[in-house]
């Protein structure tokens, strides 16, 4: 099929056109938003912007964001490589329950845990720290990286592991050298979605930090609430929260292209 | 064999996965259950309320009609999503330069925090100064989502689709880079062609990932609340009033936490149900051994 | 049926391959006949697989041509080309019965359902699956994946040759055995060439009546099981097959003769002439060296008990050299000799053999 391109073609370009125009109001001043229809900024400013980068505020809220993404990405991907396995290959106690328990806490609405997440964490002393936002994201975040990877899991034939077994591999070896391999798309799609939930969680996030660890995200909501609407700053900073993402994504793109190559063991 | 072993062993390789979880979750759990059974008039007091909460809620028409309008949400994008994102998947390229660019671009609209994913869409879609807006207005189509009900349930649908189909699109992406060369060699000689290939072997292959993908779509479509709260605050009137908005303007509204938490509650009951139920039939047409 | 010839083939996985090493088949120039059992038989990276996909058709070749009998085939695509593959990895279609798996070929090729039917449970018969016709494909073991495999392979009346790609890697050891009597069975009765490739040489040596040696990319040598084990036309062959391998001694030429430790060694013909420069070694298997009252002087370090023979690792000076002792037989407690069979001996230059 020589128009196979046509479809990723078309739905890219749906996918950039509000981007475009995100990137376009955050060029432009709050008033020119809300006042004119303009394909391009009529008072091209960069106004939006430079208060991003030079208010502290707003860049640590990057920062912070960042390090409890890249904590919470790093610890739900590493517990789950194991669990995962053991859902995948063993029978036990409770398995089939505990399974389906864990994709049970991606459930509940948010809002009403808010207050006793904030109880809990104050409770442990972490509030306002970035290790605070990043455990309380495993809640979700852990269940969807263990229900990834088991799927991926799943899809490799047990046989591998027998035969890995039966030319002496110990375990630790098979598994990394071995197993692992074959599910790369698995790992490089699993952080990719941890980093990414992670990224855009809001209200866990607000509830948990105040000060030293204020998310980029706790920061945007507040244009909305002090001077009426910052349509330009909140544009511009939501053009600036594609960019790590960007990052990940463009760095798992390898592991999750690659093709499960079945290998001679 | 091709089964499972039995190995109780396992629970070390899952228990760093269920403590970490059930830290986040037991607790904060126990505390919205105790809420939901009680009333209190500030200054700490509670007095046992039993199930009355849970009832007052489960019989009140307010929730009926939100539900039947986040239940009609969520089934139209699940039928646009889990088709459409399977369909880019299979026609994504999978070697070469422009994997990275379509994976990349692909991933864009996910990362947008979701407050300013309502805002963009919230100006874009505005009749007089959005791009949407203009340009459906300008082909004589009298479109306002700020007024008409059926053009918010219409730009609602349109940011969802915009917004998540990408998640269902990489899912089943990494899942048909997962199937091995050997299949497609064993088609290749068995004389199968392309609609043979997909209904044998890359859709059986992709049942699982897929799973996980309508599984996510279901829950997070069902507690959706920011993108729409922010594009068009629950209206006009209530006309997308979703379960969540519904839920958060009680509990706002109230000055005890009781209705909100019996509701949550039951809200979470009825993911868990029909997540369950879906669960349940897509596992069992595996036909494992 | 047909028979099989390739000619001048060569093939790279590069897109520009430049040094020796790009090429993963240097040059490979052979002809099967039909109706042969043939074995591909090397270690893992000689390029036995990209020739078995070449053959099929999976791959085309970066040169070369592949014939089919009299017809150039090397543009078909492989449904086209009347051939059959089994993986290493069982490949069946989860979703369907076992009947549906073996009769997905025919259907794709419109063949008429009544004929469908008889031959499928044809096959199934053969390889003994009759009675898990109706069940699903994705519960049976492996070995009855591969057997599904191999049936997917036999129901076409048109198959001409059948591959097989280390078939046997996942299959229990016990099991193991019976799928290769079974392959052999198979043979005999549906007369299709066969050609199989292993890095096993118990499964290359009992399955093949010709086995084909790979290393690095070129055939080393092709013969029958016999003639690779007595006469081993190059030093990796004789390593790679028997168990233990064959002994390699660096050796001198002297006046036709080839020279050991000092010692002249006999050969049952003259070496005639020899590159300058080229690295000598005689090559024996230790079924052919024995203790002898006089010849090498060795000492014995040490003996592996091997069931009904030991092996017996002997040291001359930096050289080991193993021989087989039978059961009972004593060994020679001191100032041991060894002498080889001079019919079983030969010398190798570079390693290939000259004499």
């Amino acid at each position: 099929m020589r128009t196979r391109w046509l479809a990723p073609t078309f739905y890219i370009l749906f996918l950039l056109l509000p981007i475009y125009w995100l990137l376009n109001m955050s060029f432009k001043t709050t008033n020119e938003i809300l006042g004119v229809f303009s394909l391009w900024p009529r008072e091209f400013t960069f106004a939006n912007y430079i208060k991003i980068f030079t208010d502290p505020t707003w860049y640590n809220g990057y920062f912070n964001s960042i390090t409890y993404v890249v904590i919470n990405t790093v610890i739900s991907v590493s517990a789950a490589l194991p669990a995962a396995y053991a859902f995948s290959r063993y029978r036990f106690l409770g398995d089939k329950h505990l399974f389906f328990w864990l994709l049970t806490n991606r459930m509940a609405p948010p809002a009403v845990f808010a207050l006793p997440f904030f109880q809990l964490y104050s409770a442990v002393g972490l509030f306002d720290t970035p290790i605070a936002v990043a455990l309380a994201h495993c809640l979700f975040n852990i269940p969807l990286a263990v229900w990834i990877l088991e799927g991926f899991m799943s899809a490799v034939p047990k046989e591998l592991d027998e035969t890995a077994y039966v030319d002496g591999y110990p375990f630790w070896r098979f598994f990394f050298r071995i197993f692992v391999p074959t599910i790369t798309a698995g790992i490089g799609v699993a952080a990719f979605f941890c980093f990414m939930f992670s990224w855009v969680e809001l209200l866990l996030a607000k509830t948990l930090t105040s000060v030293a660890a204020k998310p980029i995200a706790a920061t945007m909501t507040r244009t909305a609430s002090t001077s009426g609407y910052e349509l330009g700053l909140l544009a511009a900073a939501g053009s600036l929260t594609i960019i790590p993402g960007a990052f990940v994504i463009y760095f798992v793109r390898n592991y999750i292209a690659k093709g499960f190559a079945l290998g001679r063991v | 064999m091709g089964g499972k072993t039995i190995n109780h062993k396992a629970w070390l390789f899952v228990l760093p996965v269920v403590l970490l979880v059930a830290f986040n979750a037991v607790i904060p759990l126990m505390t919205v259950v105790n809420y939901s059974v009680q009333e209190t008039f500030g200054d700490n007091v509670f007095f046992w309320e039993g199930v009355n909460w849970y009832e007052q809620v489960l019989h009140s028409e307010r929730f009926h009609a939100s539900l039947l309008r986040q239940l009609t949400f969520t089934s139209i994008i699940l039928v646009i999503e889990v088709p459409l994102g399977v369909a880019i998947a299979l026609t994504m390229p999978r070697e070469g330069p422009w994997v990275s660019v379509c994976l990349v671009l692909m991933a864009l609209p996910l990362l947008i925090p979701w407050n300013v994913v309502g805002a963009m869409w919230n100006i874009f879609a505005l009749p007089e100064i959005g791009l949407l807006g203009k340009t459906i207005n300008s082909l004589g189509i009298d479109y306002n989502f700020t007024q008409q009900p059926l053009a918010a349930w219409f730009t609602t649908i349109l940011m969802d689709v915009w917004h998540w189909t990408s998640l269902v699109v990489l899912l089943a992406y990494a899942g048909l880079c997962s199937i091995p060369d050997a299949y497609y060699q064993a088609a290749k000689i068995d004389g199968a062609r392309g609609w043979a290939i997909f209904r044998y072997i890359q859709l059986p292959k992709m049942k699982r990932v897929l799973t996980i993908a309508i599984l996510l779509r279901f829950m997070d479509s069902f507690m959706i609340y920011t993108e729409v709260f922010v594009l068009t605050g629950g209206g006009p009137g209530n006309t997308t009033t979703f379960l969540s908005i519904d839920l958060v303007k009680i509990a706002l509204g109230q000055f005890d936490l009781g209705p909100a938490a019996a509701m949550s509650l039951i809200y979470f009951l009825i993911v868990l149900l029909l997540s369950w139920v879906f669960y349940t039939l897509m596992m069992r047409s595996e036909g494992e051994p | 049926m047909s028979s099989i010839g390739l000619r001048d083939l060569r093939h790279s996985y590069l897109r520009d391959p430049a040094t020796d090493a790009d090429w993963a088949l240097k040059h490979i120039d052979i002809d099967w006949s039909d109706g042969g059992a043939y074995a591909l038989l090397g270690p893992s990276g000689c390029g036995k697989t990209t020739l078995l996909n070449i053959v099929s058709g999976l791959i085309a070749p970066t040169e070369g041509r592949v014939f089919f009998g009299k017809d150039d085939v090397t543009d078909i695509p492989p449904d086209q080309r009347n051939i059959a593959q089994v993986f290493q990895f069982p490949v069946v279609y989860d979703t369907m019965t076992v009947y549906e798996n073996l009769a997905f070929p025919l259907l794709n090729r419109r063949v008429p359902k009544a004929e469908i039917d008889a031959k499928v449970r044809e096959i199934a018969k053969m390889l003994d699956l009759e009675d898990r016709l109706t069940k699903r494909a994705s519960g049976l073991t492996a070995d009855g994946k591969q057997k599904i495999s191999l049936g997917r392979g036999l129901v076409r009346s048109d198959v001409n040759v059948i591959m097989f790609d280390e078939p046997l890697t996942v299959i229990d050891p016990h099991l193991k055995w019976v799928l290769r009597s079974k392959l052999k069975e198979l043979h005999q009765q549906v007369g299709s060439t066969m050609i199989y490739v292993t890095h096993d040489q118990t499964e290359a040596l009992t399955f093949a009546d010709q086995v084909v040696v790979m290393h690095e990319g070129t055939v080393v040598q092709i013969g029958t099981p016999v003639e690779l084990f007595e006469k081993p036309k190059h030093t990796f062959v004789g390593h790679f097959i028997g168990s233990p391998g064959m002994n390699v001694l660096p050796c001198e030429i002297d006046d036709g003769a080839p020279l050991f430790a000092g010692r002249k060694v006999a050969l049952e013909s003259r070496i005639e002439k020899t590159a300058a420069g080229a690295k000598l070694e005689i090559g024996v298997r230790p079924e052919f060296v024995s203790f002898a009252s006089e010849g090498i002087p060795v000492e014995i370090v040490k003996v592996a008990d091997a069931g009904r023979y030991r092996i017996v690792d002997t040291r001359h000076g930096e050289t080991h050299i193993k021989l087989l002792v039978a059961e009972g037989e004593a060994l020679p407690s001191e100032g041991a000799c060894i002498g080889f069979d001079p019919a079983h001996t030969q010398v190798y230059a570079d390693g290939w053999i000259i004499a």
